[in-house]
């Protein structure tokens, strides 16, 4: 039977990651295989075709839509500046003249016999594609974007807002239970990724903001909050394009909890350290979680480990963390694997583990309510 | 055309996140669903190979039967008479986020639904529906196409014969916009062309060269009659010539089906459609998923179907709290919850969508939550299954003080026989009754209404099947695929809380015998085994109707289920008391009255 899915998030201080920069429109790549890179260099760039604007000639000069190519005074491929003249009638006096002039600058894309209208589209835009993490490059797509590699420390978080960001990370708890209030934001936190303990209030978000702070890691906060900050309640779980000012990374969940301890510690150890950090979270079909990628830096490198091989599924010892009241957040590790379906309080037969808790003490919980802590 | 003789068949649906296969074998003269498995589904990295998670589903197949249906990675047919191979293999696919368009009409409520009505009958997501009217400038039409990346564009419009305008403009700025298929970079985007005949040539000069076009009969040649098939068959072909064709693993997957691969909103709502027409019933349905909700009803004849694309119970739930807003959830939950506490649990749910309730109030809250997304979803149906709107209407004398507009609803809850829930929430409930009473508080059935649930949601297996050997999918749906939950008796009306609402007097067909009255404001559940049939009167009281009209008796056969026969008193519509204490005391009284809980 195949193994029960427990989904865990990974937290080690040495891993080899490789991240796919794509381009949204083919366009061109800048570098090449083997090339070093920093976060913030460019790797490939595309020109975003302009934005179309419509102009309905006809009903301006009030005439009919086969007859606009008599009363065009630009061909479709012509280049336009803003308020020139596109079109004009042709009364017996000059007085009554009409033009229809250009909104935009741009060229005339097309012009339409049917309806009458005229398509003006903008210049294309420039898009610069970052590297995102210092790294090397190991694979190009011709004409779609690259392949980054790099050694690095590696945060996966549970749920994020805002974009990619890079800064030097900064501690401004002391301990992961505890919580972020706004007077521990410091002036000198600006475009800082800060890390906090176990909950972070929506004061603490606003004082962010002032101060310029790049980034916030920390356990948790609340949905009340998370809808204040975006003005709107999040149905579904696609973020990293929210603007808020900065990003904001929750590792362990909705509510007040202490990041784990393992999560807290190796951050601690890499105070002063670059980082690249998203907030980009998609729940749905593929997977993305939040992550805080912190390279490794010269001398540290050598030494580092494989990627992580595919997992075989829980086994008796596994660290793993709670995700589900009544012991939602509790760490604790497998005790035992019964592999008969037990009735939990609900009634549901269901398949279940013994956790076992710091304390000694245990408790019986659905396999599909833990997730491995994973290294 | 003749059947195919089958014996042992093998199906799949290629979920978003999990393949369920299904092995069917005939036993005697009918077929019977004898083994299923399950593995994740494989499209999305690291093995971005559809055809993974089959043979893993299938393995577990073999494992479970004895049957050897694998040789290596080739699905062994025919089957030899004993235990290896089977006739053929079918699947249905929704993975990759199923099948997303985009559909344009001239006018939004005449051409714009008609192209909704029917890429949502295909089986697709409808992203937006763009029109003429839709109140969105020129360029604002340009760039939403050209954000959302849809598979496939169905572009409809104007009435054969009718004006040409507005159809070619919908085109200009569909060629402007240049949009790019989801799947597949370098290839061109499909598009159906199904609106005025007369505007053929224009559409073919603006998009001929551009995207992959395909024209097809018009979706409404006249304001009168709407013609949805054809341009629903070009829908599946090229969903499997473009859309499945890019999606990793299935060019090998098309190569093992014995029949085309349909979506699996589009299995459902086929199987959904044989049903009523077998029967002569009318038939809502209702899938409620993890991220979605499909919503699908036959009423008239007419089959419909929607997909509430953000109403689900894990990936959506957020969503749900969203639109149906707190206090609407707050009023189905039976005990006092903090409101900060019930946003950061939905939260996790989200967050977590794997995770299951584990206590009895978590498992109270997601079914509170399950009646809304139902009811939202229903809501959304409700505009969508509708009679052609703008068309010329013969009205006689006896309308003259009861002129309804076009565009009504079909959706006459008085009119429903038989509602079908499926998904986990509803299928896996650790008891029937709490599935049946969560539909109930959702719909609000009128008179008697009979209830089911898909019992493995196998109904898209089914619905591919039916298209190559109907009885076999047929059999297996009576017998294997519907859980009959039981009857529902509701008297519509309202009244004074304690009084009665209705006598009833029900004879079983073992001989038992219940008789009583029903007072207003209550439930009751009397007991009718799956097997049993019955006869029931009900005499609404002064000002009720149990669906023969206010006052009058109702006679009814009933069917017994997994639940029982469930008599609702609480009126239509159901009123939940104001006061927090009371409403809450309501919840209680009834969820006792039933056992919908443990004590």
């Amino acid at each position: 039977m195949a193994h029960t899915y427990t989904p865990g998030l990974r937290v080690t201080d040495r891993a080899v990651l490789r991240k796919r920069r794509l381009l949204p429109l083919q366009g061109t790549v800048r570098v090449a295989v083997g090339d070093a890179v920093k976060a913030e260099s460019v790797v490939a760039s595309t020109d975003l075709p302009g934005k179309v604007h419509t102009v309905n000639v006809v009903n301006a000069l009030g005439i009919a839509a086969n007859e606009i190519k008599t009363f065009m005074l630009k061909r479709e491929g012509d280049p336009v500046a803003v308020d020139e003249a596109l079109a004009e009638n042709k009364p017996l006096l000059k007085w009554f003249k009409t033009a229809v002039k250009s909104p935009v600058a741009g060229k005339i894309e097309n012009i339409s016999e049917v309806t009458g209208q005229v398509l003006l589209r903008e210049p294309p835009r420039a898009l610069e594609l970052r590297a995102y993490v210092d790294g090397t490059i190991v694979e190009v797509m011709a004409r779609e974007g690259v392949v980054v590699e790099t050694e690095a420390s590696f945060v996966q978080g549970i749920f994020g807002i805002g974009g990619e960001q890079v800064g030097e990370i900064a501690r401004a708890c002391e301990r992961p239970d505890e919580d972020l209030t706004p007077e521990k934001l410091k002036p000198e936190h600006r475009d800082k990724i800060v890390f906090g303990g176990a909950y972070v209030p929506s004061a603490t978000l606003t004082r962010a903001r002032e101060i310029g702070v790049r980034g916030i890691v920390v356990g948790g906060f609340d949905d009340s909050d998370l809808r204040a900050i975006l003005g709107y309640d999040l149905g579904v779980a696609i973020t990293g394009t929210e603007n808020v000012g900065f990003t904001l990374i929750l590792t362990e969940g909705f509510g007040r909890i202490a990041m784990a301890k393992r999560t807290f510690d190796l951050l601690g150890s890499k105070v002063g350290c670059r980082a690249s950090l998203s907030g980009a979270t998609q729940i749905r079909a593929g997977v993305l979680r939040p992550e805080i990628v912190i390279p490794l830096g010269a001398g540290e490198t050598n030494a580092a480990r494989p990627p992580a091989g595919e997992r075989e599924g829980l086994k008796p010892g596994d660290p793993i963390r709670l995700i589900r009241a009544p012991y939602f957040g509790r760490l604790a590790k497998v005790r035992s694997l019964p592999p008969e379906l037990t009735s939990i309080a609900t009634e549901s037969p269901v398949r279940v583990l013994e956790a076992e808790f710091s304390d000694g003490a245990s408790a019986v919980v659905p396999r599909a309510n833990v997730e491995i802590i994973e290294s | 055309m003749a059947e195919k003789p089958l014996d042992v068949i093998i199906a799949t649906d290629c979920g978003s996140t999990t393949t369920k296969a299904i092995l069917i074998e005939r036993k005697g003269d009918v077929y019977r669903q004898t083994f299923r498995g399950e593995s994740p589904t494989t499209v999305e990295a690291p093995f971005e190979d559809v055809t993974r998670g089959v043979l893993n589903s299938i393995q577990e197949v073999e494992e479970l039967s004895g049957r050897r249906i694998l040789d290596g990675e080739r699905i062994i047919t025919p089957n030899d008479g004993g235990k290896t191979g089977v006739d053929i293999y079918v699947s249905t696919s929704s993975a990759g986020g199923g099948l997303q368009m985009m559909v344009a009409g001239a006018v939004k409520a005449m051409t714009g639904e008609s192209a909704q009505r029917c890429a949502l009958g295909g089986g697709a997501i409808v992203m937006d529906v763009l029109a003429s009217n839709d109140g969105r400038h020129g360029h604002e039409k340009i760039e939403r196409i050209r954000q959302l990346r849809p598979d496939m564009i169905l572009l409809s419009g104007g009435t054969d014969g009718g004006t040409v305008t507005h159809v070619v403009e919908l085109a200009e700025y569909v060629s402007a916009a240049d949009p790019k298929p989801r799947l597949g970079i370098g290839y061109k985007l499909p598009i159906i062309y199904a609106g005025n005949v007369g505007a053929r040539s224009e559409i073919q000069r603006i998009l001929g060269e551009k995207a992959a076009l395909t024209v097809t009969d018009n979706i409404r040649p006249t304001l009168e009659r709407e013609n949805l098939m054809p341009a629903r068959h070009k829908i599946h072909d090229l969903f499997l010539e473009h859309v499945m064709a890019q999606a990793p693993g299935y060019k090998k997957l098309m190569s093992w089906t014995g029949a085309p691969i349909l979506p699996t909103p589009a299995a459902v709502g086929s199987i959904m459609e044989t049903i009523a027409k077998r029967q002569g019933i009318t038939v809502l349905g209702a899938d409620i998923g993890g991220a979605t909700t499909d919503v699908f009803s036959v009423f008239q004849g007419i089959f419909n179907r929607t997909v509430s694309a953000n109403l689900g119970m894990s990936y959506s739930i957020s969503n749900v709290l969203a639109e149906a807003g707190l206090a609407n959830i707050m009023r189905w939950v039976p005990f006092d919850v903090d409101e900060g506490d019930l946003r950061n649990r939905i939260k996790n749910k989200m967050i977590r969508p794997t995770t299951v309730p584990q206590t009895l109030d978590e498992l109270q809250i997601e079914q509170a939550i399950c009646r809304e997304a139902l009811r939202l979803a229903l809501d959304q149906h409700k505009l969508l299954a509708v009679g052609l709107k703008g068309i010329q209407q013969e009205r006689g004398i006896a309308d003259a003080f009861d002129q309804t507009a076009t565009g009504q609803t079909l959706i006459r809850m008085e009119d429903l026989d038989l509602i079908v829930g499926s998904g986990g929430i509803l299928s896996h409930a650790p008891r029937r009754m709490q599935s049946m009473v969560m539909m109930v508080d959702a719909y609000q059935p009128l008179g008697v209404t009979r209830l089911a649930v898909d019992s493995i949601f196998m109904m898209p297996h089914l619905g591919v099947l039916a298209t190559v050997n109907e009885k076999a999918a047929m059999d297996v749906f009576e017998r294997d695929c519907m859980v009959y939950l039981g009857d529902c008796v509701a008297a519509a009306g309202t009244g004074r809380s304690g009084e009665s609402c209705m006598t009833y007097e029900v004879t079983a067909s073992d001989g038992s015998r219940h008789e009583g009255s029903l007072p207003f404001g209550a439930l009751k559940m009397l007991p009718l085994a799956e097997g049993l049939t019955a006869k029931g009167v009900f005499k609404p009281a002064k000002g009720f109707d149990c669906g023969a009209g206010r006052g009058k008796p109702m006679e009814a056969d009933l069917r017994g289920g997994a639940a029982g026969l469930l008599l609702d008193g609480r009126g239509r519509p159901l009123v939940l008391p104001d006061s927090k204490a009371e409403r809450v005391a309501a919840l209680q009284k009834w969820a006792s009255a039933v056992g919908l809980y443990p004590a």
